[in-house]
Parts: structure tokens; sequence; C-alpha cells
């Protein structure tokens, strides 16, 4: 297989808030009956994490996992394991209608740090961000694109959209946190 | 702005996080209908003054079809509900009529 390579290449910007692009992440979407125990089985296998609930995101040893709708996951994993989890998790999952798809090479990553990251995040996106806590995922958009983010912890928040609009979500991220464009001041 | 609550991801979510899917509980005739049933079931749609229940859309959400009651006139939101069902729950038009006592009803 050819050298795998991130859309941005792990590009970066410093502003108020600094922006960088997380180069390869592994992401596997998992579509299924969410309660499940071969589902959960899956999820524990791929990532170490706990089942989601609505809206949450967990986290265990090998990775995340986020509640992306009713039936729906997403699994952020390291990104030179992703088939072998996709691998195992058809296999284990073989007889329940289920999904799972390696969507690592469909998406870009960015990660967003700095005290107003909140901020940052909210000049781009409907999303109510000063009422997120770490551990919650949010479905949205940022301008006018389809995006997904969550708070790692109070200054880091990271942030998934499709590849074929990563330098997009890269320029409007940039745009947002440059120097100058703080809020309230 | 338009606020409607995701009854699956129980997002609080403004309208341009949605997108508008026109009246809801529509009788769908197909083939072997006659054509006035057709033709209605094609084109022709309420337009109230008032209580209106429609579909909607989480479409940069969790892309999931939901029903919203709510007010066309004062954008006021009675709640929003499954896709599952063919008529409004009990507690969407018990919330109506609290607000409105005069309501002529579902249909
Ligand atoms: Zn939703």
């Amino acid at each position: 297989m050819s050298n795998a390579v991130s859309a941005l290449q792990g590009a970066s910007f410093d502003g108020y808030c600094k922006v960088e692009e997380a180069g390869l992440v592994g992401m596997i979407t998992l579509r299924g009956d969410l309660s499940s125990a071969g589902v959960a089985k899956a999820v524990k296998a791929a990532t170490g994490a706990a089942m989601p609930g609505q809206g949450e995101i967990t986290e265990g040893a090998k990775g995340r996992a986020g509640w992306m709708s009713p039936d729906e996951l997403l699994l952020i994993v390291d990104h030179a394991k992703a088939a072998d989890f996709v691998a195992a998790a058809s296999k284990s999952l073989a007889k329940e209608h289920a999904l799972v798809v390696n969507v690592s090479d469909a998406r870009a990553v960015y990660r967003v740090t700095g005290d107003a990251v909140r901020e940052v995040l909210a000049k781009l996106s409907p999303a109510d961000t000063a009422a997120m806590v770490p551990g919650q995922i949010r479905r949205t958009r940022i301008a006018q694109i389809p995006a997904a983010f969550y708070l790692t912890d109070e200054k880091t928040a990271e942030l998934i959209c499709f590849r074929s609009v990563a330098q997009y979500a890269f320029d409007i991220l940039k745009d947002a946190a440059m120097s100058g464009g703080e809020v309230g001041v | 702005m338009l606020i409607l609550e995701c009854p699956y991801c129980g997002v609080v979510a403004d309208e341009t996080d949605l997108h508008g899917g026109g009246e809801a509980h529509l009788k769908r005739f197909g083939p072997g209908s006659s054509d006035e049933d057709f033709q209605t079931y094609l084109f022709h749609r309420a337009n109230p003054k008032g209580v209106h229940f429609e579909r909607w859309r989480h479409v940069s959400g969790c892309g999931k079809w939901f029903h919203a009651a709510r007010n066309t006139m004062t954008l006021e939101v009675y709640g929003t509900y499954s896709a599952q069902t063919y008529e409004p729950p009990k507690a969407i038009i018990n919330a109506v009529i609290k607000k409105h006592p005069e309501w002529e009803g579902y249909k």
C-alpha cells in the first residue's frame, strides 16, 4: 500500500488559540443496535472504552468511542490499527445487523488549543459551546460544512470533518482563532 | 430563529442545523389511486396561520427525520416527536390544547 498521508500533513497556525491538523487518525464508523452486547464488546475491543450514552464520547486505553446517532458510533483509534479493528469487529458482529467501515482516510481532524477554545468553536457553529463539557460530542456544522467536535479538557477541542473540505475547515478555524479576533475585548 | 430539540439526540438545534421537510402526516396515494387523490397528495399542503405539524431533519447532526409541532405565526414550539408515528402523540396534542383551548384540532 502507498504511504498514507493526512489531508494537510500536520499544518498548524498560532493565533489566540492554536489550530493544528492532527495528522493521521484512525476512524471507524460502526452502525448497529447500540443496546446489543455484541456492539459493546466490539467497541471495548477496538478502543477499550465503555459504550457512550446519547451525546457522549468515552475514552479507553486504545481510543475513543463517540455517539453519533441512535444507531451509529464513531471509534477513534490508532490509524495503523484501524483496518485490523474493522476486520475483527466485522467478524465478531457477523451475525448481527451491523456495519463497520474504516473511514480514516475520508476525514480530517483538527486540534484547537487555548483558553478561549470554546469561543473559537462558537464563532463557527450554532452549538452552545459554553455549555459543553469534556465527555460530550456534538455533531453540527462549522460555517458551511458538517463537523463534529468534543473537548478533551477545558483548553483543548478536537474537530472532525470530511477530508474533501479539510482546507476550508483549516482556513475558517484559522480565521476564527486569529490574534486580535478575541471575543469580548 | 427557530430552535427545535431533536428527539433522537436530545440536542437543541437551531434551524441552521436542520432541514425542513414540509407538512407532516401526509397519507401517500400511489399507483392505483384516483387522479384526484394523487394530485392532492402531490401538490396540496396545509398552510395554516397557527398550529402546524411538520417534518424536520437533523441534517448536520444525527441525520434523522423527526416531527415538530409549532405555531407558524408566533414560532412557538409545542414539542418534537419521533418520525415513527402516523399522527401526533397525545402529549403534543395536549400541549397545543393547553395553549389554545379553541384550537380546532388535528386534521
Ligand atoms: Zn438529532
